[in-house]
């Protein structure tokens, strides 16, 4: 465990060198998340796309601000989304686009930061508390393991009783929910595995 | 092509425990470095899940606040990233979120009085012993099988299952089972841990990693240190002649046995001067019967045996 600690603590030179972008891409574009899928769920009626709409939002605004960064963050994310619902209605001939519009609803011209970065430690905590509860119980077991009490894969499948594969499906599970959760995407994965 | 998304989501969080986990090769390095470098399409994703995971990170501050025991939230205060001010705050006000995750169960406490030796059946066909004024606590925990030992002394003999472990909690230590038949003893300055069969697991608070304990190791921690000794067939088996009702001396000081002794009866034995206290003798005495150890005081060592009210005390 010890040596994974340490290397978690690193600058990640393995993780591509946190740019500029990827820091502008954390603190301004995820803390949108919510807003944003709440967003689509109005204007898109297959509800199956919506995460893959949001992924493409997400590498658009990315790729974007690899060039450039915008001067609103928000106000750009939600035009990139509004642009993307259109290019897609037409390309699926989709009749009615007109809610795609309604982008002044969102007031969007306000680029406040997002809730948790103005969030004190305590809020934080009470968010992830939250979200914890939303995780499948074994995931969530697996996280709190690792997380708080520092075991490494060998000891979580000791204490948990599993094999250390299952440990890191659970862990790698458990950390897409948890973002999912996080980022307001999705509610609720209690009962699935 | 929905779902694709999701996919790259899922890939995104298999890198990222991957790399959490310190299993780490310079291979792994390099396709992960291909990977995240194909497209934005892999990269905004992995931001992603690592985000909420650097974030989740907040929560090592309630690490061994689970356990439940205020005992060890003292001492973890001091240590942790946040700072004293802001430790204190989250746990009043959320210390209660990882117990009620982690012990979210009901205890049963079998205590037994001064000399007492009772034994314990679980469903499992556990057994635990409980030596004399010993307290433990049995958790109804389905998933983990849990006992707190308040104090004195158990000997678990545990049937294994490896899908639900069992573990004994004592202050801010835990023991987990690996296949395993030991004893625990918890004194008031001191923890001992001895393993007959199998292995046991001992881990402190302090301790990144467990001490995994093998047959005939006996662990004893005080405060802030853990020795582990390798003892003798006979010596660990003698440590636990008291299920037969005998307690077993080799070689132990005059001192030491009465203090033993003491923890079986109401009758104190009280070693008036400090060179009697250090005479030696060997013998295998009765643990409720104080007379069976005045006896050899008095005809072995030729001690004077004199008994003041509840203490018996002797001297040269």
């Amino acid at each position: 465990m010890e040596k994974g600690k340490d290397i978690a603590n690193q600058e990640r030179p393995d993780a591509g060198a946190a740019s500029d972008v990827d820091l502008w891409f954390v603190r301004k574009v995820l803390p949108l998340e919510a807003v944003l899928v709440q967003y689509l769920h109005h204007n898109w009626r297959s509800k199956p796309d919506i995460r893959d709409l949001l992924h493409d939002i997400y590498v658009r605004v990315y790729q974007a601000a690899q060039k450039e960064f915008p001067d609103n963050t928000k106000s750009f994310v939600f035009t990139t989304a509004r642009n993307l619902l259109i290019t897609r209605a037409r390309q699926e001939n989709v009749v009615s686009i007109e809610s795609v519009a309604d982008l002044d609803a969102l007031d969007v011209a306000h680029d406040e930061p997002g809730p948790e970065r103005s969030a004190i430690a305590r809020d934080e905590l009470r968010r992830l508390q939250g979200a914890l509860d939303r995780l499948a119980p074994r995931c969530r077991e697996a996280l709190l393991l690792r997380r708080v009490e520092g075991l490494s894969r060998s000891e979580i499948a000791q204490r948990m009783g599993i094999g250390e594969h299952t440990v890191k499906e659970y862990l790698a599970s458990a950390m897409w929910m948890l973002a999912d959760v996080l980022y307001g995407e999705r509610a609720d994965f209690r009962g699935e595995q | 092509m929905s779902g694709v998304a999701d996919d790259i989501k899922r890939h995104a969080a298999a890198w990222l425990e991957q790399h959490d986990s310190g299993d780490w090769s310079d291979e792994d390095r390099t396709q992960f470095d291909a990977w995240l470098n194909t497209s934005a399409d892999h990269r905004v994703e992995f931001l992603r899940v690592q985000a909420a995971w650097d974030r989740s990170e907040r929560l090592s501050v309630l690490r061994s606040a689970d356990i439940g025991e205020t005992a060890s939230r003292s001492r973890m205060i001091g240590k942790k990233i946040f700072g004293v001010v802001a430790a204190l705050a989250v746990i009043a006000a959320i210390g209660w979120g990882t117990k009620a995750y982690l012990s979210r169960e009901n205890y049963t406490t079998y205590a037994t009085t001064v000399g007492g030796h009772e034994t314990l059946a679980l469903d499992d066909r556990t057994k635990i012993e409980l030596n004399t004024d010993t307290t433990i606590r049995v958790s109804d925990d389905a998933q983990e099988r849990k006992v707190i030992l308040d104090k004195g002394e158990a000997y678990f003999q545990v049937t294994h299952n490896a899908a639900r472990p069992f573990v004994v909690l004592v202050g801010d230590s835990r023991v987990t089972d690996l296949g395993t038949k030991f004893f625990i003893r918890r004194d008031s300055t001191k923890l001992e841990i001895g393993v007959m069969e199998g292995r046991a697991g001992f881990e402190s608070a302090d301790q990144a990693k467990p001490t995994i304990l093998s047959p005939g190791e006996v662990a004893v921690a005080n405060g802030d240190s853990i020795a582990v000794k390798k003892s003798s067939q006979t010596a660990i088996k003698n440590a636990l002649e008291w299920r037969r009702g005998v307690l077993v001396f080799e070689n132990a000081t005059l001192a030491q046995a009465a203090a033993e002794l003491n923890r079986y009866n109401h009758e104190k034995l009280v070693i008036a001067d400090s060179a009697a206290a250090k005479l030696t003798f060997g013998a295998t005495l009765p643990t409720t019967d104080v007379n069976a150890f005045t006896e050899v005081a008095k005809e072995v060592l030729g001690l004077r045996v004199e008994k003041r009210g509840d203490a018996i005390v002797i001297s040269r």
